[in-house]
C-alpha cells in the first residue's frame, strides 16, 4: 500500500484526513464504529471558556444531499472538555485538533490560552462564524479587518499553531483567507457551513427553530472545492479542505486545488466509517495511479 | 452499536401509512425494548437515517421488527422493501426502558398513534417479569388506522383499552380521558406519543403519584450523541452536557418525566 502521510504544522500524519468539528463529537461517540488511530487527526467539536446552551430545537434538517444545522456550538466548556474528552484522546495515537468558539475576542483568546497549555493538543482551530456580540452578532469572519483582529489575539496567547477556520458566507474567499495569513494564522480550514433557511409550507414555520441553519454535506462539495482553490492560491500557509467531502475522489480534488489535509463532515452521520474508506480509497488511487507522494499531487491544478 | 446491512424478512401494512417489518440483523442480539434503530434510505440524495423505535426482538434475538409510519419520501421509500431486499441500519441506539424495579407494582403502558410499538417489547418483558396488573392504554386517531398492534398489547397485557378521537372505536377521546374514565391507576407509566400526550402524562403521573418514564422523539442526524441536534431541556445540569440540555439519542430517548422539561 502507498505511504499517504503528510507533512503538516511540523507534524508528520499518518494521512491527510481528518473529521470537520462538530461532525465526531469529540471522538468518544464514534469510538465504537471506527478506530481512531487510523485517523490523521481528530477535530473536535467546538469549546468555548464557559459552557454554552446552545439553540432550541429543532436543530438539524435534511436537505437534498445535504442537512442543515442549528445546534449552536451546544458544548460543556473548556475545563469539562481537557479534564474528560481530551483525557480520553490523549489514550490514543492521533493528533488532536481543538476547534474554538467564542462570543468575543477575549472568549477566544482565554479558551486559546487555557488550551494552549494543554500537552494533548496539536493545534486549534478557531470557528470565526460565531456571532460577535459587541459589534450587534456579525460572525467574526465576514469582515477582513475583524478576522485579522481575532487571529492577531488569539496567536499572541497560543503556543499551539493556530488554524482559522473560515467561514463561506463572504463575498471573496480569497481575501479572508489572505487576511487570515496577514495576521499570523498557521493555517487556514474552510469551508464552514452555507447559511441556509428551510420552510415548513404547510405550517408556515421555520423548520429550524433558529430559522437560518449552516448548510453541509456533498450538496455544497463543488462550491467548496471552489474556494479552497481560490484561497490556495491567495496564500502560502497550509491549508484543510473540507465540505462534502463523501468519498476519496472528493478529497483528492480538494488536494489537487491546493487542500493539504482535507476533513470529512456530514457523512460521518451517514456512514461512520466515511474517513476510513477516504483513507483507503487515497491509497488505492495513489497506487493506481503511480503517485509517490501527496506532495506530487497538492495544488496540481494551479 | 454498529451500522450494517439488514436483511429484510417480511413486511405488511398494518393499517393507512402503517407498516410492520421483519429485519434479520447482527444488531437484535443487544437490542431491547424502547431502544432505537436508524434506518437509511437507499437514496444518495436523502443521506440521514430515519429514527425508528424497535417493536420487537424475536426470541432468538436473531431479528427485529420496526412498526412505522410512512411520513416523507424517506419513510415512504421503506415500504417498498420486499422479503429478500437488503437495508442499511445503525443501532442498537439509545437507553431504553428500565423494567429492574417493577417488581409488584401496577404498571400502565400508554401508547398514542404511531407511539404504541416502542411499548410492545416492552409488554412482551414485562409479561415475564414479576409485575403487579399491567394495563396498556392505546389511543389512536381514528378507524384509519385500525388499532393497529392492539391485538398484541391484548395478548401480552392483563387489560387493554383503546380510545379513539373520533369515538369509532373503545372510549371516545385520548388515552388521559380513557385512563380517567377507566379509573385506572398506576405505580409506573411507560409512556410514548406525540408531545402534547406525554405532557399530560407527566401530569397525570404526578396527580396519581406515580413514576413516569416517557420516550421521546427530535429530529436527530447521528444518532450517537456528537452532533448534538436531538436534545432536551432538562430541570437540572445534565451530566454529560453540562448545561440543561440532554442528548434524546444518547441518555435518552426514555427519560423520568419529572427531570425534562416538556
Amino acid at each position: 500500500m502507498r505511504d499517504c502521510s503528510v507533512e503538516f504544522l511540523g507534524k508528520r500524519l499518518k494521512n491527510p484526513v481528518t473529521c470537520a468539528s462538530g461532525t465526531f463529537g469529540s471522538g468518544i461517540e464514534y469510538s465504537e464504529f471506527v478506530d481512531l488511530n487510523r485517523l490523521g487527526a481528530i477535530t473536535t467539536k467546538g469549546v468555548s471558556v464557559v459552557p454554552w446552551e446552545g439553540n432550541p430545537t429543532p436543530r438539524v434538517a435534511e436537505t437534498p444531499s445535504g442537512m442543515m444545522n442549528a445546534i449552536g456550538l451546544q458544548n460543556p466548556g473548556v475545563d469539562v472538555f481537557i479534564e474528560r474528552d481530551l483525557k480520553f484522546l490523549s489514550a490514543f495515537d492521533v493528533p488532536v485538533i481543538v476547534n474554538v468558539c467564542g462570543h468575543s475576542i477575549e472568549e477566544y483568546a482565554a479558551a486559546a490560552e487555557r488550551l494552549s497549555k494543554e500537552e494533548g493538543v496539536f493545534a486549534l482551530e478557531i470557528n470565526v462564524s460565531c456571532p460577535n456580540v459587541k459589534e450587534g452578532g456579525i460572525a467574526f469572519g465576514t469582515r477582513p479587518e475583524a478576522l485579522i483582529e481575532v487571529t492577531r489575539e488569539v496567536k499572541k496567547v497560543s503556543s499551539k499553531p493556530v488554524i482559522m477556520k473560515l467561514s463561506p458566507n463572504v463575498t471573496s474567499i480569497a481575501d479572508m483567507a489572505a487576511a487570515a495569513e496577514q495576521g499570523g494564522a498557521d493555517a487556514i480550514s474552510l469551508i464552514n457551513t452555507f447559511t441556509a433557511m428551510k420552510i415548513d409550507i404547510y405550517r408556515k414555520k421555520f423548520v429550524l427553530a433558529n430559522k437560518t441553519g449552516g448548510l453541509s454535506g456533498p450538496a455544497i462539495h463543488p462550491i467548496a472545492l471552489r474556494m479552497v482553490y481560490e484561497a490556495s492560491k491567495a496564500v502560502k500557509i497550509p491549508i484543510i479542505g473540507m465540505g462534502g467531502v463523501a468519498n476519496a475522489g472528493d478529497a483528492i480534488e480538494m488536494i489537487m486545488a491546493g487542500a493539504d489535509i482535507v476533513a470529512v463532515g456530514m457523512m460521518n452521520f451517514h456512514e461512520p466509517e466515511s474517513m476510513i474508506r477516504v483513507i483507503e480509497g487515497i491509497e488505492s488511487f495513489m497506487e493506481e495511479t503511480g503517485v509517490e507522494s501527496l506532495s506530487e499531487i497538492k495544488g496540481c491544478m494551479h | 452499536m454498529k451500522k450494517e446491512c439488514a436483511q429484510v424478512v417480511s413486511q405488511e401494512c398494518l393499517a393507512e401509512n402503517i407498516y410492520s417489518m421483519w429485519l434479520e440483523t447482527g444488531i437484535a442480539k443487544n437490542s431491547r425494548s424502547g431502544q432505537f434503530i436508524l434506518v437509511y434510505p437507499n437514496d444518495a440524495s436523502r443521506l440521514l437515517g430515519r429514527p425508528i423505535c424497535i417493536c420487537r426482538v424475536s426470541d432468538d434475538k436473531k431479528e427485529l421488527r420496526i412498526v412505522y409510519r410512512a411520513q416523507g419520501e424517506g419513510t415512504r421509500s421503506f415500504t417498498a422493501l420486499k422479503p429478500g431486499d437488503s437495508v442499511f441500519i445503525e443501532g442498537p441506539l439509545g437507553n431504553g426502558y428500565d423494567i429492574s424495579d417493577v417488581k409488584g407494582k401496577e404498571v400502565l403502558l400508554i401508547g398514542g398513534g404511531i407511539g404504541a410499538p416502542s411499548l410492545l417489547q416492552l409488554a412482551a418483558d414485562l409479561k415475564r417479569a414479576d409485575t403487579g396488573r399491567t394495563t396498556a392504554v392505546l389511543g389512536y386517531r381514528d378507524s384509519s388506522l385500525d388499532n393497529f398492534l392492539a391485538d398484541e398489547f391484548k395478548e401480552l397485557c392483563d387489560d387493554t383499552v383503546i380510545a379513539t378521537d373520533d369515538g369509532s372505536f373503545g372510549i371516545r377521546g385520548n388515552v388521559i380521558d380513557a385512563v380517567k374514565s377507566s379509573d385506572i391507576r398506576a405505580d409506573v407509566i411507560f409512556a410514548c406519543g406525540p408531545m402534547v400526550m406525554l405532557k399530560a402524562v407527566a401530569s397525570l403521573a404526578l396527580s396519581q403519584g406515580a413514576e413516569a418514564y416517557i420516550s421521546l422523539e427530535e429530529r436527530m442526524a447521528c444518532g450517537v450523541g456528537a452532533c448534538l441536534g436531538c436534545v432536551v431541556k432538562t430541570k437540572e445540569t445534565d451530566s454529560h452536557s453540562h448545561v440543561k440540555n440532554a442528548r434524546i439519542c444518547t441518555e435518552g430517548p426514555v427519560f423520568n418525566a419529572s427531570e425534562v422539561e416538556l
